[in-house]
């Protein structure tokens, strides 16, 4: 007997695969859109390359007697990371659980919080910055600010995702013996969602030391305030001897933090 | 339960106190922190900046919104979206190579290929972005396309780490089946490791597009491209009207391309 | 009448880059059309067993024949080719889930065409019947152009099957093939197994865990223990106790 009168039928859009045809067409149309709106013109980038590479070359060498006038401020910078993300955290907590759907059983509140949670961390740290060095003054209290509305937004989130993912034997343990809401979080949420709190803490605070560094730039303090003093100056070899110096913080803080979060788990 | 009191001794000093050693090293930590923080630089007008931009964004400028002239909010959030989307699409390419350097293989012995691999997306990762922003600036000018370049090659640390990390979890059974009927090594990247690790690569290439939609509204800052140029220009004429208009779209940006990627991402797995 | 050895070990030693002894000693032979059982506790030395037939793991000294070639020492092309007539099935399927059932099948052809015509989909009109037929074959020819994930377990297993179909191969190397699905799925994947063995004389050597069906479906049945060969009997004068005793711990 012939197979093909056995075979199944083919519709015409999977036979020249229809879908992944429009994807991939609709895709190359939007990069060749955004090239155009941006502007990207790879005949410039090859005629510039002479001024990048210069600038390359310059700060190929780190002016390393500018670290002695940087290392304060890089402190400086780390105190405003700690101080926001423990701001920050603080604040989180509370609207963390009220956004945990197994604690908050009403979804039209825990949803009203999500929301205003999601509108917190749209807003970019530099922006935040820029607008806190208008209401503060130039300073680190606008970097502190900043930081902790930026923490505020993503630890909430992390949290209350930790806080859904608990085990419910022991909340309806403390339930049936008739606890009231905060004796059941004291008793049966807290105990297994510290160490996961520690540990995003930690991660967030990571994160915020990178994100400082560059705060200063816009005047919320820091290592940021050098770099943009630098840049502005051009003065290449002292960028080159900041990033070196922040770069070694950053990583300084990811191991300890690394190490820290693995003893956690 | 009981417990033997030899037992207890045993549980050893370290266990009895050591939180007390974590309790000093915190407050250590805080007080050197607090302490070398100078907050004392509240300006006196920060109450009434505060109301007039709360204000302002009561009150957006609401003209701003598209006025055809090209520098409005509408096409300036179109053209913070291009940069974020061309950069991330750019990107994506980079990271294979590099997710391929830095993933550990089966057979490693030293780890020296991928740890220094690595090492290298770390490196990426930690320069700021808004460097390499200023850097490109002094190669192709003031502009998007100075943005495009430094979104493209800061997100190629974070993808790099996330594809390589897919790698290494990676399903290799279908590989395994294209060699044992005699494919190629071609063969088996181009039939067995790219159709499994695929939908992996495009929900990160997206979640890290919502990142640099982010990235993209603060470019503009530092001269960059994008809405952001714009912003800290009201910003600094306190001009809170249109810092409000502003706001006000890229919340709604974000929140829109947020959704929509996430909606794409969930469709994905 | 002495029929000419299928595959044949001489002295085959496997030990692994960090010390561990994967196959000790191992001299085995396998006659054209048996259906060979291999048991024995997990990480006794099956897969890697199977694995140096068709070189997808390289022993560290001996010879492995098969079909009458020396195949340790192949290479590239030579290698592939060797491949291509022997045909494997695993444990997890190990299709490429997110493409059409058609594809996976007709990947079994792979050796014989480019690259880049492989991945346009540009395989003869004669090799797209041939898969046709080669699902029909395991009854599954009314899934052709729905995507590998939609399937359950055992329809997979037996488009993996469809897929060795497509290499005409004369031996069929099944790796635990019924360890994912479920007793009755089991049963449909082994008379597919039992059937291309008796219909169309493939050698058929199959990894099992379970006692009860290799001694239903085998020939023959080897028994592995820490990377040595410790049981070689056919069925007819296999008793249950003596497997038992190849499960006990040493």
């Amino acid at each position: 007997m012939d197979i093909t009168t056995k075979m199944p039928h083919q519709s015409w859009g999977q036979k020249y695969h229809i879908k992944t045809l429009s994807l991939v067409l609709l895709t190359v149309g939007l990069v060749l859109l955004s090239a155009q709106v941006s502007g990207v013109d790879l005949a410039m980038f090859f005629t510039n390359i002479d001024q990048f590479t210069n600038l390359l070359v310059r700060m190929s060498h780190p002016d390393w007697a500018y670290v002695t006038i940087i290392w304060q401020p890089i402190l400086e910078t780390l105190q405003m990371a700690i101080i926001g993300t423990t701001i920050g955290t603080l604040f989180a907590v509370p609207f963390a659980f009220l956004a945990a759907s197994n604690i908050v059983k009403n979804s039209w509140l825990h949803g009203l919080v999500r929301f205003f949670l999601d509108l917190v961390r749209t807003l970019p740290d530099l922006l935040l910055a820029a607008i806190f060095v208008a209401v503060f003054g130039i300073g680190s209290t606008a970097g502190v600010v900043t930081l902790a509305i930026f923490s505020f937004g993503m630890i909430s989130k992390l949290f209350y995702e930790v806080i859904e993912t608990i085990d419910d034997g022991p909340i309806e343990a403390m339930e049936s013996v008739g606890a009231n809401k905060l004796q059941v979080v004291h008793m049966a949420v807290l105990p297994q969602v510290l160490n996961p709190f520690i540990s995003y803490f930690l991660y967030t605070l990571e994160i915020n030391v990178r994100a400082s560094t560059v705060l200063g730039y816009l005047g919320a303090g820091g290592i940021g305030v050098y770099l943009q003093r630098s840049l502005n100056e051009f003065d290449y070899s002292q960028t080159a001897a900041i990033i070196i110096m922040t770069l070694v913080v950053v990583l300084v803080i990811n191991v300890l933090s690394d190490y820290l979060r693995e003893r956690l788990v | 339960m009981e417990k033997s009191p030899e037992l207890e001794i045993k549980k050893g000093y370290y266990d009895r106190y050591g939180w007390l050693v974590w309790a000093l090293i915190i407050l250590v930590v805080y007080g050197w922190a607090l302490k070398g923080l100078k907050l004392s630089g509240i300006q006196a007008s920060a109450g009434s900046v505060s109301k007039s931009i709360l204000a302002g964004i009561f009150h957006p400028d609401w003209a701003y919104v598209y006025n055809g002239s090209g520098e409005d909010l509408v096409s300036l959030i179109l053209q913070t979206l291009a940069i974020a989307f061309l950069g991330t699409i750019i990107s994506a390419f980079i990271s294979v190579p590099f997710a391929f350097w830095a993933a550990r293989g089966g057979h490693e012995k030293w780890r020296l290929r991928s740890g220094s691999g690595k090492l290298v997306l770390t490196l990426i990762r930690t320069f700021p972005e808004i460097v390499l922003a200023i850097m490109f600036i002094k190669a192709v000018g003031p502009g998007s396309y100075a943005g495009v370049l430094a979104v493209s090659v800061h997100s190629v640390g974070m993808l790099g780490k996330l594809f390589s990390e897919a790698i290494e979890n990676m399903d290799n059974g279908a590989e395994e089946a294209i060699v044992s009927v005699g494919g190629n090594a071609s063969q088996v990247f181009m039939l067995a490791t790219l159709p499994t690790i695929m939908p992996e690569f495009i929900s990160y290439t997206l979640y890290r597009f919502e990142i640099a939609v982010r990235s993209a509204t603060i470019l503009g800052m530092v001269g960059a491209g994008g809405i952001g140029t714009p912003m800290l220009f009201a910003i600094q004429t306190r001009n809170w009207p249109r810092v409000g208009i502003i706001l006000l779209g890229i919340v709604i940006m974000v929140l829109m391309i947020d959704s929509l990627s996430g909606q794409l991402r969930k469709k994905l797995v | 009448m002495e029929a000419k050895s299928i595959i044949e070990f001489k002295d085959v030693n496997k030990i692994y880059d960090n010390g561990t002894v994967g196959l000790k000693d191992i001299n085995l032979t396998v006659q054209p059309g048996e259906f060979l059982v291999v048991v024995g506790l997990s990480g006794a030395g099956k897969s890697t067993l199977m694995r140096t037939i068709n070189q997808m793991h390289r022993p560290s000294s001996g010879s492995v024949l098969v079909d009458g070639v020396e195949v340790t020492d192949l290479k590239g092309r030579a290698l592939r080719e060797l491949r291509r007539k022997v045909g494997m099935i695993f444990q997890n399927f190990n299709l490429v889930k997110r493409t059409t059932v058609e594809h996976n099948v007709l990947s079994g052809k792979i050796s014989y065409y480019p690259t880049w015509k492989s991945l346009l989909n540009l395989y003869t009109k004669a090799d797209k019947l041939q898969a046709a037929e080669a699902l029909d074959r395991v009854n599954l020819l009314e899934k052709l152009y729905m995507r590998a994930d939609q399937l359950s377990g055992g329809q997979q297993q037996r488009v993996a099957i469809a897929r060795t179909l497509m290499q005409d191969p004369k031996i069929i190397l099944a790796d635990e093939p019924i360890a994912s699905l479920d007793p009755l799925t089991t049963r449909a994947v082994m008379n597919d197994l039992k059937k291309l063995n008796q219909e169309d004389g493939i050698t058929v050597v199959v990894n099992l865990h379970s006692v009860p069906l290799a001694l239903e479906y085998a020939d023959r049945i080897v028994g592995m223990r820490a990377g040595q060969l410790v049981y070689d009997e056919p069925i007819n004068r296999v008793t249950e106790s003596d497997l038992n005793a190849i499960y006990q711990s040493v």
